[in-house]
């Protein structure tokens, strides 16, 4: 269990969360639902060690290897899909990779540089990275924005395919994205003073 | 950043214009022809002393300047992450930038003597820009990618060669053309002064001593040649092993 205790934030004076508190089951799926600025990709930078909380805790991370789908690609432009891929893991098979990205609808890109490729295939190489790496729990935030109608399907299915068996936090505005996903549904307004 | 090639017809056209002024001057002294100039350097090309001079003379410059990108790069490095590093150079940096070179040439002249002359010399020339354009490309690197690597605790190596590496290598690139101009125009200068035996700084004192223009020619030739063959040859090698180093 990865609990969320009490975490206060604020920049500047400007509070972003209050006592926010929620618990992750592990190996499960816990979707955090919340308006624009409500601060949920705080939260999640928090959980991600890039900030730290003004107070606060979270316990059950330690030892834990973390992955995430941040809300930009973050790719390296130069590398292919499949060497962006590999970046966090390169013992990953290629054949492994090639599967995956088939599967994400990803064929006959594997060797163009990523800058080559459309928003919605760098999403897709985004959240492969996030998933293959044998990472614990994984951060999604709104990581299926951007993608067309029956493409978000295909992705939501395969990402929750592969979520299997892992803790994952994912962020995001549809509730629909989160009902696919089948992870259980978190308020971040309901706990802000 | 693609530097432009010089058009041939324009190069050409300047020869000519060489060509006849030498002839209006009708004096090898005032201005020797183009052809002279050539016949001059083939003549100097099967002597030991030429082959000397000039391997004299790139062993300390180009020592000189490798020496200045290696503390450069490590000095930008250290600087970007620790301010007070920064703090620290930025004195030494600003007086190698403003200080004239002759200052620097007579000033190394008493410490050191003539023979490493032009290795200080291009040192100090070409390590500020490559300390500059450095640290520049560290403070320009994308901090969404640093966080990326640090949130899938990518080990440091493989953070420097795919992440670090091609951001700030365009800007190591674009030092590197300028420090190598730079290192061969000043480091020659100071061997003028200084007279290393062999040097072609030396060689170019003799040509002035002897009011020898066609040798004078024939060396800054050498000097042009020498200076473009070695940056294309050395950025060449930089591409080559920047794909080599950033491959998974």
């Amino acid at each position: 269990m990865i609990a969320i205790g009490k975490l206060c934030k604020a920049f500047g004076g400007k509070v972003v969360l209050q006592d926010f508190s929620c618990e992750m089951e592990e190996g499960r799926v816990t979707a955090l639902m919340a308006p624009s600025g409500a601060g949920k990709t705080t939260l999640l930078r928090i959980l991600l060690g890039l900030e730290t909380a003004d107070s606060g805790e979270i316990t059950g991370l330690s030892g834990k290897r973390l992955a995430a789908v941040f809300q930009e690609d973050r790719l390296l432009d130069f590398m292919t899909p499949v060497d962006n891929i590999r970046l966090p893991e390169p013992k990953l098979e290629r054949a492994v990779i090639l599967r995956e990205m088939a599967a994400m609808g990803l064929t006959g890109c594997e060797n163009q540089p990523v800058r080559e490729l459309s928003g919605g295939m760098r999403r897709r190489v985004a959240i492969l990275r996030a998933l293959l790496c044998g990472a614990d729990v994984i951060a999604l935030d709104e990581p299926f924005k951007g993608l067309d109608e029956a493409t978000r399907a295909r992705v939501i299915d395969e990402t929750k395919r592969l979520c299997r068996g892992k803790t994952v936090l994912l962020v995001t505005h549809e509730a629909a994205e989160a009902e696919r996903m089948g992870a259980k549904i978190v308020g971040l307004l309901d706990s802000k003073g | 950043m693609k530097k432009r090639k010089l058009p041939l017809w324009a190069v050409l056209l300047w020869l000519l214009v060489w060509q006849a002024a030498s002839m209006a001057l009708d004096s090898d002294i005032l201005l020797v022809s183009p052809l002279r100039v050539v016949a001059t350097l083939l003549a100097l090309l099967p002597t030991a002393r030429f082959w000397a001079s000039l391997l004299g003379s790139m062993a300390r410059i180009l020592g000189g300047f490798f020496l200045a990108a290696a503390l450069g790069t490590l000095l930008a490095a250290l600087a970007a992450r620790f301010k007070r590093v920064e703090e620290w150079l930025a004195p030494p940096v600003m007086a190698m930038k403003t200080v004239p070179v002759a200052s620097f040439v007579i000033l190394a002249l008493i410490w050191f003597g003539s023979r490493n002359l032009s290795v200080f010399i291009a040192l100090v020339m070409v390590f500020p820009v490559i300390y500059t354009n450095v640290l520049a490309g560290v403070r320009a690197a994308d901090r969404e990618l640093t966080e990326m690597a640090r949130v899938f605790r990518i080990p440091l190596l493989r953070r420097i060669r795919c992440i670090a590496l091609p951001q700030v290598a365009p800007y190591f690139r674009a030092g590197c053309a300028l420090g190598l101009g730079l290192c061969w125009k000043a480091g020659v200068a100071a061997e003028v002064i200084g007279m290393p035996v062999p040097s072609i700084g030396e060689r170019l004192q003799q040509a002035k001593v002897y009011l020898d223009t066609p040798e004078l020619f024939a060396w800054t030739l050498v000097i042009v040649l020498i200076s473009v063959g070695f940056e294309k040859l050395f950025m060449a090698a930089l591409g080559a092993l920047e794909r080599r180093l950033t491959r998974l």
